[in-house]
């Protein structure tokens, strides 16, 4: 396998930087992962805690199913072990957000085992091939409140609506070398649990976030001591954190110091990081098995249920895009990298093969090459997402027709689609209305060619002496005394003949 | 004609139904007995007079429409403070849940509720179900109503922790009550005070609702006067609850309709292990008895072996305090109870503050004892090993019930002791769970039936242990005891 080549220069020497994520992912699921509590972004404070939640007396866990399944549904999606016997266990430790005083996850055996992914090649971002990260584990676990210090002058307020909304934690072995590659990672990681359901993925409201740990080493020597960065909230921060992390690391090295094994925080104002707590100060968690809850047994129908609901993944897509469609590896990699453009591209693609009465396959390429080179450009402009495109696949599958059978030229397309986008019309009425419809009669365009020749007789000359450049010149002084509204190929063919 | 609150649960139910007396009568009457034995015995932390009447009249008019009256209907019974019970003070005798009034009715005081049951009050408890002999209640230790027959007037343990139910309904404060068990709180205070307890199966009662002390070890069940009232009481407070993950999923049995007496063709295991040297002559006694009568019921006496014994109590305190250090992290000052938040201090400040203020002494050392024998480097040590011992434990018992039906043997290693005679040694207090904590440890179902008084004039109880799921045979078996042991002694009143 071809190596990263992202090296810090230090004044000793290269080093290679070691990456190892844990994302947190907070489980799709109406409710929490032991309380029938809410788990909607943006409810107000405590509005969304249940007795369990608030850990009031006497009250108990109930595993939700939903998490579980989603869980689950996750590690297939990694090609990952699914332990069919898994535990709860309890992580001690006292703190104003966690009103249980521990909060209820999975260390000793946990739901989901080894599985893996595999970041795409990127040469530009120097990932010169595929590589496969190995995923350790996965295993779910109840997330916190939240404490906020800007409610008072000298108090802190809890809001506890995330307190006990399910998490799983997904955690990467050590397996990254590059920002690039832990970047590709994470989008790659974020993009299977979109496919899959299990995570909204959105990092600004927290569904997803990373602890990032980072060592540096010669190369070939053995692993170096690695900080951890906690709670990185998007995937430019992620490759920050580690930028800057690694560089560091390397200076204390460099510089005769040893790195300490600590927690640290980002600061994504500055670009960097700083201590939060060391080795010494970490909490002796006194994890032991939860005694409220039983241990996780699946059954397999539960997980050929699982298995069952799996969509397809981006790399299968992917494969069948280039292999049954035909599509370039680019415009494949494009269309699979969001599940909300893949589902876009193939109602699409649907449409537009039953428009044309074509099989998908042979118009697979008009559709993808549409919609990345016009449509996506067209809304960029607007500064939309293809989600809010007033444009839908049919109105667009639409429009290809029209071009598809020769009713508008690509050039008219641009204009018609910048129409769609303003007034939310169809195609075919705004074709009729503007009377774009491109014109394939030979006669009409015959006399527009012969008053073109007539009045152009030196560049008639020059042509037929050799300078056959001029047919273009040609060309667009026909379509522009037509109005853009020719047949192109009508054009070409007439021309061609009259020059002889 | 007998006094109502000579009555038990069954005599009370039926008479209310019959229309020999009225359910707001009976509540009146335990009432009174309540508010007269309080400064004495201290039974109470809280009594609610009004809602027995308000129960009491429920039944009342429901009896008048016509309408069923509940497996418990017109009973009024005590409720151990341990059980949240929905705008009544709930402590669990701690300093740190003073005051505090849960919004929320616990599982089985729910259904007992359903089941026509009234609520004199809230038991009093050692602190957080932690302790033998009541002491470690903040609200001061209940007084056993039994007195020694030496002349002495010694004050003498109730036991515990569910210490204010056995007095209550001992003294005829109540015809019966709930209790907890969570290493014998049921049964050794049954024994003390000549009752009868049994702790079902684990998982029979739900814990939703029951402040938690070791969450794998907590199980309800009632304190009564004789068997069949404590299997009524189980039918009602017994079931499925889905909010419980440990709950059994399994129907509630028609116990009481089903008691039966004759145990012929039964086998009675007696684990030689549990007659340890220097055993008190007058329990080695009552259990030769014990012996006797169930041989006389119809069944077989064989000998088991129960081997690990010996290392059940030592798992078990450490089990339970790992367990109870983290459930009791909860009362953090934070969100509800007791708050101590000392002048310009932090959240940490705050914690050690509250907690140093509002958890007694006995509740401190166990939660020592549960985070030392859980932190780093000591785990595999104590919790693990602990774990395996268990793991011991329940399959000495499965063994032994390959030979036998139920087993037999002590309740506690001796009768009550007096208030303080422990109190300086926690280890000899722990010594008096040795012979239920086994039981505890295996989830089994296990009963204290009176059975007869030692020579001081102490009651003295008989442990019968059964199969899992088998309260029948448990129930049985005490049965067939209770009708020879012929226990009729009560405590003169003094009060």
């Amino acid at each position: 396998m071809t190596q990263s080549t992202y090296r810090i220069q230090g004044t000793t020497g290269d080093w290679e930087v070691v990456i190892g994520l844990e994302v947190h992912a907070q489980v799709t699921s109406k409710s929490k992962l032991f309380s029938g509590a809410a788990t909607a972004f943006g409810a107000e404070p405590n509005a969304q805690v249940s007795l369990v939640d608030a850990a009031m007396p006497g009250m108990l866990p109930v595993p939700n199913e939903e998490c579980i399944r989603q869980a689950v549904r996750t590690g297939m999606a990694i090609d990952a072990q699914i332990n069919k016997w898994s535990r709860f266990d309890r992580k001690n430790y006292f703190y104003a957000d966690l009103p249980q005083g521990y909060q209820i996850s999975q260390l000793y055996h946990p739901l989901v085992g080894e599985g893996s992914l595999t970041i795409d090649a990127d040469e530009k971002a120097g990932i010169p091939e595929a590589k496969t990260i190995g995923i350790e584990r996965i295993h779910v676990e109840q997330d916190a409140g939240k404490l906020m210090h800007d409610q008072h002058p000298t108090m802190s307020y809890v809001d506890l609506n995330r307190s006990g909304v399910a998490l799983m934690e997904i955690v990467s072995r050590p397996d990254m070398r590059s920002p690039a590659e832990a970047g590709a990672y994470l989008r790659k990681l974020r993009a299977i649990l979109r496919y899959v359901g299990s995570c909204d993925g959105n990092m600004e409201e927290g569904s997803m976030r990373a602890d990032v740990n980072v060592s540096v080493r010669k190369l070939g020597e053995e692993f170096g001591t690695r900080t951890e960065t906690k709670n990185v909230n998007s995937v430019r921060f992620v490759m920050a954190t580690i930028e800057y992390e690694a560089n560091r690391q390397v200076d204390v090295l460099e510089g005769g110091g040893k790195i300490v094994q600590e927690t640290r925080l980002f600061d994504p104002g500055t670009g960097t990081t700083r201590s939060m707590r060391s080795k010494e100060d970490a909490h002796d968690y006194r994890y032991f098995p939860d005694p409220d809850l039983l241990p996780l047994e699946l059954d397999d129908a539960f997980l050929e249920d699982c298995r069952n609901s799996l969509p397809e993944l981006p790399d299968a897509k992917r494969a069948r895009y280039e292999g049954e469609l035909g599509l370039s590896a680019y415009n494949a990699s494009v269309l699979t990298a969001e599940v909300e453009t893949a589902r876009w591209f193939e109602r699409l693609l649907g449409e537009t093969a039953v428009a044309q009465d074509k099989q998908p396959a042979e118009v697979a390429k008009q559709a993808a090459n549409w919609l990345i080179s016009e449509l996506f450009g067209a809304l960029n402009k607007l500064g939309m997402s293809l989600e809010d495109s007033p444009v839908s696949p049919s109105a667009g599958a639409e429009l290809l027709a029209l071009v598809g059978k020769g009713t508008i030229s690509g050039s008219i397309a641009k204009q018609v689609l910048e129409k769609m986008l303003e007034t939310g019309e169809g195609a075919n009425a705004i074709v009729e209305r503007e009377g774009l419809k491109q014109e394939s009669d030979t006669g009409a365009i015959e006399a527009k060619v012969d008053e073109i020749l007539a009045a152009n007789g030196d560049k008639v000359e020059q042509y037929k002496a050799g300078k056959v450049a001029l047919f273009g010149f040609f060309v667009g002084q026909t379509m522009k005394a037509m109005q853009g509204k020719a047949n192109p190929q009508v054009v070409n063919e007439i021309l061609k003949a009259k020059l002889g | 004609m007998t006094e109502l609150t000579d009555l038990g649960v069954a005599a009370i139910r039926d008479g209310v139904a019959a229309g020999s007396f009225t359910a707001v009568e009976v509540a009146e009457a335990f009432n009174a007995n309540v508010a007269a034995a309080q400064d004495a015995l201290n039974a109470f932390i809280v009594a609610t007079p009004g809602k027995a009447i308000e129960a009491a009249q429920a039944v009342d008019a429901k009896r008048a429409r016509g309408e069923p009256l509940g497996k418990m209907g017109g009973v009024p019974i005590g409720m151990k403070d341990l059980f949240a019970t929905a705008g009544v003070q709930t402590t669990a005798a701690s300093h740190i849940l003073e005051g505090f009034v849960p919004q929320y009715e616990s599982t089985v005081s729910a259904k007992l509720w359903d089941e026509g049951a009234g609520m004199l009050g809230k038991l009093n408890l050692d602190q957080f179900a932690m302790g033998s002999s009541n002491e470690t209640s903040y609200f001061g230790n209940v007084i056993s109503p039994w007195k020694r027959n030496d002349g002495g007037n010694a004050a003498l343990a109730p036991g515990g922790s569910s210490g204010g139910s056995s007095a209550a309904v001992s003294a005829r404060l109540c015809p019966a009550a709930t209790g907890t068990d969570t290493g014998g709180s049921i049964r050794q205070p049954a024994a003390f005070t000549g009752i009868t307890g049994i702790k079902p199966t684990y998982g029979r009662c739900s814990r939703w609702g029951i402040v938690a002390f070791a969450s794998s070890l907590d199980q309800a069940g009632p304190m009564a006067r004789d068997v069949t009232d404590c299997a009524i009481m189980l039918e009602a407070m017994a079931g499925f609850d889905p909010k419980d993950s440990t709950s059994l999923d399994l129907p509630v049995p028609a116990w009481a309709d089903n008691l039966d007496p004759d145990l012929k063709g039964k086998k009675v295991g007696i684990p030689h292990q549990y007659r340890m040297d220097g055993m008190d002559a007058d329990v080695a006694k009552s259990w030769d008895d014990g012996i006797a009568w169930l041989k006389d019921a119809g069944a077989e006496i064989v000998d088991v072996s129960l081997p690990h014994t010996q290392y059940a109590l030592p798992a078990y305190y450490i089990i339970a305090p790992a367990e109870a250090s983290s459930n009791l992290a909860r009362y953090d000052g934070v969100r509800y109870g007791l708050r101590d938040l000392p002048d310009g201090s932090g959240l940490q400040d705050m914690y050690a503050a509250t907690r140093a203020a509002g958890f007694g002494a006995e509740v401190k050392r166990r939660i020592l004892i549960g985070t030392y024998v859980l932190s780093a480097g000591f785990y595999d040590a104590y919790y693990t090993q602990a774990q395996k011992v268990r793991t011991l434990i329940s399959r000495d018992f499965m063994e032994a019930f390959e030979a036998c039906d139920v087993i037999l043997a002590p309740t506690a290693p001796s009768a009550a002791f007096a208030l303080g005679e422990n109190i300086d040694d926690p280890l000899a207090m722990y010594l008096n769970d040795v012979f239920a904590v086994p039981a505890s440890l295996a989830g089994l179902p296990a009963m204290s039936v009176p059975a007869g008084l030692n020579r001081e004039g102490l009651p003295l109880g008989l442990q019968i242990v059964g199969r899992p799921f088998d309260e029948q045979g448990v129930l049985n078996a005490g049965l067939a005891i209770e009708q020879r042991a012929g226990f009729t002694a009560r405590p003169d009143k003094w009060w």
